[in-house]
């Protein structure tokens, strides 16, 4: 089936198709087990994006012996295991070679009816925008891997990122909703500029809702932004009309790249509030209205 | 005045800001060129330099971007938006001048404590210091810990100390660092700030 979106899907049985997808990361916390869940969950996330449900995932390690202990390759599997059998599926195997930096991630295998497919492409004028985690991860790991981040907001980044999306995947799903795209390394303005280009519409974002972790704006500020975060900010940046007066760090955070980032999803208005309401009840951690779907301007996106 | 140089090339975020960082703070002034060649060590390099007060500028060489930062003369005195603004939205509340249910011990404490808050890191450093009850006694009276208070004052600290209170004690024209608060003020701080820390 063609589509933009965030995974592979493929029709194998009358309306049952199945969606794949695979993501691998580099460490982004210092502890081997919240690593491997925080990767896993980086993983899985594609196949809730689209609606789907998890069914089998492997292993993909890249695996620096010369650095990581063999009982901490064990703590980051585990991480693996444990989100993949929280997300309802099973680690059926996987594959290792030698790298000379640790990675981590999943193939996954979801499942998904055809006529349930959530993709990133039929946003409404009118819908709702709902994010569903708040942003800065891309720079907080960045300044994590020189110690320049605060106990504090560590541990709630990586409660964050290590967070499945599959409550919001199962609201949504119950809820209805026109579409659905999750944010990673393109972070929020690439992801949302695909799901505005491929809908035809425009996205207007009320800049003082969305969240991201207070500390995360001091970091911008002292220069402690991925690279990727920048490429980003490149390659979308003529899709993007700023009418709000904002600080150039706090730019970067809306361009900067998320590690297991949440679901952005664009529901009719009338079903906003019932969605962030069933996301909180099925057990997520945050969903906010951020923005909302217009006709197509000259800019895909605008924040006010 | 020194001149340093820098070679960040070919190295991954945030490397290249660690290695500014130090080298800036190896030098009381001087200028330092830093060698990059991304355009987000640029960018990130860059950023950490104006952050810290100083001036920068690049030039671009083919591949490679030369970073040229100058610190003192325009960076010594802290600029207006660096002794201004105070990132964290942290609020601590001082509400008597001891720590502690010892009295003695908890006066040398409360001293003690706040004396330290001038060995935080700037990030660190709360937004605001409010003073209630007896705490106001320490902003009126206490000398010593006064000057280590007009110290934080001059980092970005905003400190207040309660006008009902100080009229309670009827000290109020003894008042020797920071603003008087009202209530309204004060509960409003408290409930807006991201944490909240009690002393005393």
């Amino acid at each position: 089936m063609r589509t933009n979106d965030d995974a592979g899907v493929i029709r194998v049985h009358k309306n049952k198709c199945l969606v794949q997808t695979a993501d691998f990361i580099t460490p982004v916390v210092d502890d081997p087990y919240l690593y491997g869940r925080i990767a896993a969950a980086n993983s899985l996330s594609d196949v809730f994006a689209m609606g789907g449900d998890v069914l089998t995932a492997l292993n993909l390690v890249m695996y620096d012996s010369c650095n990581i202990e063999k009982e901490e390759m064990r703590e980051i599997l585990k991480g693996g295991f444990d989100a993949v059998k929280e997300a309802g599926g099973i680690i059926i195997g996987g594959h290792t070679v030698e790298d000379s930096e640790m990675k981590y991630g999943l193939s996954v295998t979801g499942i998904v009816e055809e006529e349930k497919i959530v993709r990133n492409s039929n946003a409404k004028t009118g819908d709702k925008i709902v994010l569903t985690k708040p942003l800065g991860m891309g720079i907080i790991t960045t300044a994590n891997k020189v110690d320049m981040v605060s106990e504090k907001t560590m541990e709630e980044a990586s409660k964050i990122m290590a967070h499945l999306n599959l409550y919001a995947k199962n609201a949504m799903v119950e809820v209805g909703v026109s579409s659905a795209t999750d944010i990673t390394g393109f972070g929020l303005i690439g992801h949302a500029f695909e799901m505005a280009k491929y809908s035809n519409t425009s996205i207007v974002f009320n800049t003082k809702e969305i969240d991201y972790l207070e500390e995360a704006l001091y970091l911008s500020s002292i220069g402690m932004v991925p690279a990727g975060s920048y490429n980003n900010k490149h390659y979308t940046e003529n899709a993007v009309k700023f009418e709000i007066d904002l600080k150039d760090e706090e730019k970067m955070i809306f361009f900067d790249a998320q590690t297991s980032g949440g679901l952005l999803i664009s529901v009719p208005s009338e079903k906003a509030n019932l969605l962030i309401e069933k996301i909180i009840e099925y057990g997520g951690i945050y969903a906010k209205v951020i923005g909302e779907v217009v006709e197509k301007q000259e800019k895909h996106l605008i924040f006010v | 005045m020194g001149e340093k140089k820098v070679d960040a090339r070919g190295l991954a975020c945030p490397q290249p800001v660690i290695m500014t960082k130090n080298a800036l703070s190896s030098i009381d002034e001087g200028i330092l060129t830093v060698l990059v060649d991304s355009i987000a060590s640029r960018e990130n390099v860059k950023r950490f330099a104006e952050s810290q007060g100083c001036t920068v500028n690049v030039k671009e060489k083919g591949d490679i971007f030369e970073i040229e930062i100058v610190k003192g003369f325009t960076c010594a005195i802290p600029s207006q938006e660096e002794k201004d603004s105070i990132k964290s939205n942290k609020v601590v509340f001082v509400s008597s001048d001891a720590i502690g249910p010892d009295y003695e011990l908890g006066k040398e404490l409360m001293k003690g404590f706040l004396k330290t808050f001038l060995d935080l890191d700037r990030k660190d450093l709360p937004k605001k210091m409010i003073f209630v009850n007896k705490g106001v006694h320490i902003t009126c009276f206490w000398e010593e810990t006064i000057e280590h208070l007009k110290k934080l004052e001059e980092m970005g600290v905003e400190i207040y100390s309660c006008g009902a209170c100080l009229n309670y004690f009827k000290i109020t024209d003894q008042l020797k660092v920071g603003k008087i608060g009202n209530a309204f003020d004060s509960v409003q701080s408290l409930m807006q700030g991201d944490s909240v820390v009690n002393l005393g």
